[in-house]
């Protein structure tokens, strides 16, 4: 029955309403849900149940190993592989590695960053079910949706129907597979 | 300068102005979600005004091909084709060098900074400011390049397993230099493109030409904008404004220590790098207001970019330029106070002797003109800003032209004195740089929304949410 139904996508044209919405189908026990929005929604994603992104901690060891590996470069350079007497100067002359350290602190941690939110997000992926929909093109402008997918063990056809008619949206799309 | 608090929205017209004689709202009265997805997606989409963009493309791109003919002979003959010589070794390139890489800390600024600081103002200027930063970026980097006598083996500043079992020397401030500025430029473009991915999704969204379409949907990786999207995507973007906000302070100090770190009088200064920081926003904010109005004017975006941001942007400004002026003044008065004869002979003769000529002029732009801005009618005008602007991207180049020049042409030994003049190929590649960022920044216009089409939404809603 919904072997080509990939969703069933209610319309709304408001952030409040759609919070609203997702609260009410998390409530309901669905739980293959997503809500798609023009711009961010503070609170969406955990009241969908997301856990809190470890996100941070890439930027984190990024950073360290920029930074740790940036010195070591340097001291062994400076120290070991290439020790150039300048003036009398000791070798390891920590304060003149510090420029250094901290960029590659700062680029390796935004590079590692970058790269771990493309995977935390599963981009790019340039095709998704949602997009068969031709007014999901909306979501990128002026309309907010909340789905209900069809492979949610509570999901069917006229009971989700009518659960999102509930909701009072603007409408209600099938979105196929 | 915070518009965070409700007291600001508590008229019920829309078209309020607060006591100050600006606009209360941000935006306009009237902007809905679906208006200003369309009004800044007509630009790269439907092509709106495009005799105005194709003149301005056809004029930098002529002064591109001056820049291609410049460095083509300057790569065939070398760099004996500039003015620079002994003592000045330092010419044009690396004045240019540091003047557009300061010019790009503005961009950092509003971007990053006001971010995190929550100044809403910003989300109309910021993907503009942006832009400008990179492309700044790209005519700095240029420079120290080409100001290489041997440019093809540039790859020799970078730490690599190299068959001469060399490394570079990273006690040099040269080398610190080579880490800012490309870190400053990754970090910069990394930074850029993640904001414009949900904007890429709306262009893509918009679009009606097949091949438009693709490109947009390749640009946009399948931003679909579920709420783990946005969530994961509003991580980054502050962690990554939080990265770009200690390159706004250490960049252009980097830079100043290629200064600094030498023993020159003029040069050997503790308060050279706070002093280009502030050097470097006071110009940034300056190129940006010469690059917003008249864009601002051209594609009709008053109803974006208010008189509420230009006012906002002229005290950033002003103050940063207050604290450049607070820089001269320390400069000469460390000087005056000095044992050092030398140092002594430096600040005298920039004051009244043989660098007086480019002294004034540079005191005439960043200080004295600038002071109109004390004046609320000054820094709402548009005509009066585009010239102050002017005045000061003209000022701040030529303090770096005497920060170069000055310092050097007087060696210590007065039978090593000698003068700097500039050649027609000095001239010719500050001229192309010009086209090359004019360049960049028309094909940017007509690419990518020059305004971030999501953080203006954020605004929308704020303003409906506060008007409840």
């Amino acid at each position: 029955m919904t072997g080509d139904l990939y969703a069933l996508m209610a319309e709304f044209s408001t952030p409040e309403e759609l919070t609203a919405a997702v609260k009410a189908a998390a409530g309901n026990g669905y739980s293959k849900i997503d809500a798609y929005s023009p711009l961010p929604i503070a609170g969406l994603a955990g009241a969908m149940g997301h856990r809190r992104s470890i996100l941070p901690l890439a930027f984190l060891l990024g950073g360290l190993v920029g930074g740790g590996g940036g010195y070591f470069m340097e001291y062994y350079a400076m120290a070991i592989y290439y020790p150039l007497n300048v003036a009398g100067r000791p070798l390891h002359s920590w304060p003149s590695f510090i420029p250094v350290t901290f960029e590659l602190t700062v680029l390796i941690s935004a590079l590692t960053g970058f790269v771990f939110l493309l995977i935390a997000l599963g981009l790019p992926k340039p095709h998704h079910p949602v997009f068969n929909s031709p007014e999901f093109e909306r979501a990128s402008s002026d309309r907010f949706f909340l789905s209900v997918e069809s492979i949610d063990p509570r999901f069917s056809l006229e009971e989700t129907r009518g659960f999102l008619l509930r909701l009072n949206p603007i409408q209600i799309l099938e979105v196929p597979r | 300068m915070s518009d965070s608090g409700t007291s600001l929205h508590q008229a019920p017209s829309s078209a309020a102005v607060s006591p100050l004689g600006y606009p209360e709202e941000l935006l306009a009265p009237g902007a809905t979600y679906s208006t200003v997805s369309e009004e800044i997606a007509s630009i790269p989409l439907w092509r709106i005004r495009s005799h105005w963009w194709w003149m301005g493309l056809a004029a930098s791109f002529f002064l591109l091909c001056v820049l291609f003919i410049a460095v083509g002979w300057l790569f065939y003959r070398g760099v004996g084709i500039w003015g620079v010589n002994i003592p000045v070794g330092w010419g044009f390139a690396i004045v240019n060098f540091v003047w557009w890489i300061g010019i790009g800390h503005a961009g950092t600024f509003i971007s990053a900074i006001l971010l995190l600081l929550a100044q809403h103002w910003r989300n109309s200027i910021n993907r503009l400011a942006e832009a400008m930063t990179i492309f700044a970026v790209v005519c700095a980097g240029m420079f120290p390049l080409l100001h290489l006598g041997r440019p093809w083996v540039f790859y020799f500043l970078f730490p690599y397993p190299d068959t001469m079992g060399l490394w570079p020397q990273f006690r040099s401030p040269l080398v610190w230099d080579a880490f800012a500025v490309s870190t400053y430029f990754t970090v910069s473009l990394l930074y850029w493109y993640l904001g414009l991915v949900p904007d890429f999704a709306s262009l893509r969204d918009r679009a009606k030409p097949l091949a438009l379409r693709r490109l947009y949907a390749v640009l946009a990786l399948g931003w679909r904008g579920s709420a783990l999207h946005w969530d994961r995507h509003q991580i980054a973007y502050a962690l990554l404004a939080g990265l770009a906000t200690p390159l706004v302070l250490s960049v252009h100090s980097v830079v100043s220590l290629d200064f600094a770190v030498s023993i020159l009088p003029g040069w050997h200064s503790t308060i050279f790098p706070p002093y280009f920081v502030a050097g470097a926003i006071y110009s940034g904010f300056a190129m940006v207001l010469t690059l917003l109005l008249p864009l601002r004017s051209i594609f009709k975006l008053q109803n974006l970019i208010t008189l509420r941001h230009l006012n906002n942007m002229a005290c950033v400004m002003f103050v940063s330029g207050l604290l450049v002026a607070y820089g001269y003044f320390m400069e000469v008065l460390m000087g005056l106070l000095s044992d050092d004869s030398f140092e002594h002979a430096k600040t005298l003769s920039r004051l009244w002797g043989h660098d007086a000529a480019i002294y004034w002029p540079v005191l005439l732009c960043n200080v004295f003109i600038p002071q109109l801005l004390w004046s609320r009618r000054a820094r709402t005008s548009v005509w009066m800003l585009l010239a102050l602007s002017i005045v000061i991207n003209l000022g701040m180049w030529l303090e770096r032209l005497m920060i170069v020049v000055s310092s050097l042409n007087r060696d210590f030994l007065p039978s090593s004195w000698g003068s700097y003049w500039p050649t027609a190929f000095d001239w010719a590649t500050l001229v192309g740089s010009f086209g090359l960022f004019m360049t960049l920044f028309m094909l940017f216009v007509r690419l990518a929304p020059v305004i971030a089409i999501a953080d203006v939404r954020e605004l929308i809603e704020q303003q409906t949410k506060s008007k409840q």
